[in-house]
């Protein structure tokens, strides 16, 4: 059993040209910032990203979009970056919005071996077009498939070499299920200890979900809104 | 005619929180409303994100990159709060584990249709957790002014703008007065201070009823 890997240019040297990967985080919060990294020097292009946020235009996944490797996002919100709003004004980019629970939801379905789920989330609104709608109880819900990934890359807070991983705070957000939905899943980690350290009963993700972990370092763990007490808004 | 601001519509919404609610505070002046918690009263505050117990905004030293709310800020956060991923985050609002939702939004429909998510033309950002929330939160109570900058009413008789959720909203705080949705459409049930029932008619472009009740709203 060794799913160590060297460093993030290993871990993602065999995602390819125009396969669909999953990434972890929500805004820039968990993000996997070191394969992010890897996959812009790599140059793999026609990428389908799934992740909630697309970054901002010069981190995260935003680095991807500037080197033109993302060919659709499918994601909950993406507002944050002006080179992705060209790319998709411009029609470069293909975009499908999604509930941030549906695409949560059907991560999770991949995780747990299951094809579909249904959600109330989008009836009534352009996300149900063309999608089956059931009745249950007297309420309508939609039928959403679970997501079919080549990769997930997730980032937690520690790790060991089994795979074991555990997260930090609202790092956590999709990192979880996505590691459960990936064929192979990558896992980068900020602190990488041998099999036996992490206490069995604080593992958030287990390691037969992970295939790949390297430890990561010199995170830069950017934050989008440095929102401190003195500026709280009280009138 | 003088009429509420934002910290007003925030006071008046948060009268409505009862101890030992989870409350789910959307964007903007749905915020507000944490600063305005009455006495003697605790809730939890949910975060999408992964967050039961949202703190106040961190000092200096508290600030943390791996500790954000939805809207992305940083934060803290309180005794008894808790972590989780994003599934079973709106699992439990899905599954109606969620007590109050505030929300903001551009329309409200008199039937309580609800409409904050995407203008055509417009730069689309994403519906984010809104359609999740609306779609099955209990009692979904929304903050906005009540005309858009040009004085279009933003009560309707139906969206104009793409529907994030169908009959879905309960009461509407604007700052103008308090509406609930009710089967007649909008009822007002207090007025703003300052505000006539006059200029709330005017102002209205739903059907709306004015409560036998009616009564001006008291800030405290």
């Amino acid at each position: 059993m060794n799913k160590v890997v060297a460093n993030a240019a290993e871990a993602i040297k065999d995602i390819q040209d125009g396969m669909v990967i999953m990434l972890g985080g929500f805004g820039l919060c968990g993000i996997p910032e070191k394969c992010i990294d890897a996959l812009v020097k790599q140059g793999t292009k026609d990428l389908t990203c799934i992740s909630n946020n697309a970054g901002v235009d010069d981190f995260g996944i935003g680095l991807m979009l500037k080197s033109k490797q993302v060919k659709k996002m499918i994601s909950s919100y993406v507002g944050e970056n002006a080179e992705f709003e060209r790319q998709l004004l411009s029609g470069e980019l293909e975009v499908e919005l999604l509930p941030q629970g549906t695409l949560a939801t059907r991560c999770m379905a991949a995780g747990y071996g299951m094809p579909a789920i249904f959600t109330p989330a989008g009836v009534g609104t352009e996300v149900a077009e063309g999608k089956e709608i059931r009745n249950f109880n007297g309420k309508d819900y939609l039928l959403e498939y679970a997501f079919d990934a080549d990769f997930a890359i997730v980032k937690a807070w520690k790790g060991d070499t089994h795979g074991n991983l555990i997260f930090k705070d609202t790092a956590r957000n999709f990192n979880p299920m996505m590691a459960m939905a990936g064929k192979i899943t990558i896992a980068e980690v900020e602190e990488l200890v041998p099999a036996g350290q992490l206490d069995p009963n604080q593992i958030h993700t287990p390691g037969i979900y992970v295939h790949r972990i390297f430890k990561g370092t010199e995170y830069e763990k950017r934050i989008e809104q440095r929102t401190l007490r003195s500026y709280a808004n009280v009138g | 005619m003088q009429m509420l601001d934002k910290f007003g519509i925030a006071k008046r919404i948060a009268q409505e929180l009862v101890d030992g609610y989870y409350v789910n505070l959307g964007i903007g002046i749905p915020t507000l409303v944490a600063n305005y918690v009455p006495e003697g009263v605790e809730v939890i505050l949910q975060s999408e994100n992964g967050l039961l117990g949202i703190g106040p905004f961190p000092t200096e030293e508290q600030v943390d990159a791996d500790l954000i709310n939805a809207g992305k800020q940083t934060v803290t956060t309180t005794a008894g709060s808790s972590f989780f991923d994003s599934a079973m985050s709106f699992g439990m609002i899905r599954a109606g584990k969620v007590d109050l939702t505030v929300l903001g939004a551009m329309e409200v429909a008199d039937n309580g249709d609800i409409a904050n998510w995407k203008i055509p033309g417009k730069m689309v950002k994403g519906m984010g957790g809104a359609m999740d929330l609306v779609a099955a939160a209990k009692n979904i109570i929304v903050a906005m002014q009540h005309t858009d900058r040009s004085g279009n009413s933003k009560l309707l008789s139906s969206c104009s703008l793409p529907i994030t959720g169908l009959q879905c909203v309960s009461k509407i705080v604007t700052n103008m007065g308090v509406f609930e949705i009710t089967p007649e459409g909008f009822l007002c049930t207090e007025y703003a201070p300052g505000v006539n029932i006059e200029d709330i008619k005017a102002a209205t472009a739903g059907r709306l009823t004015i409560s036998a009740d009616v009564k001006e709203m008291q800030l405290g």
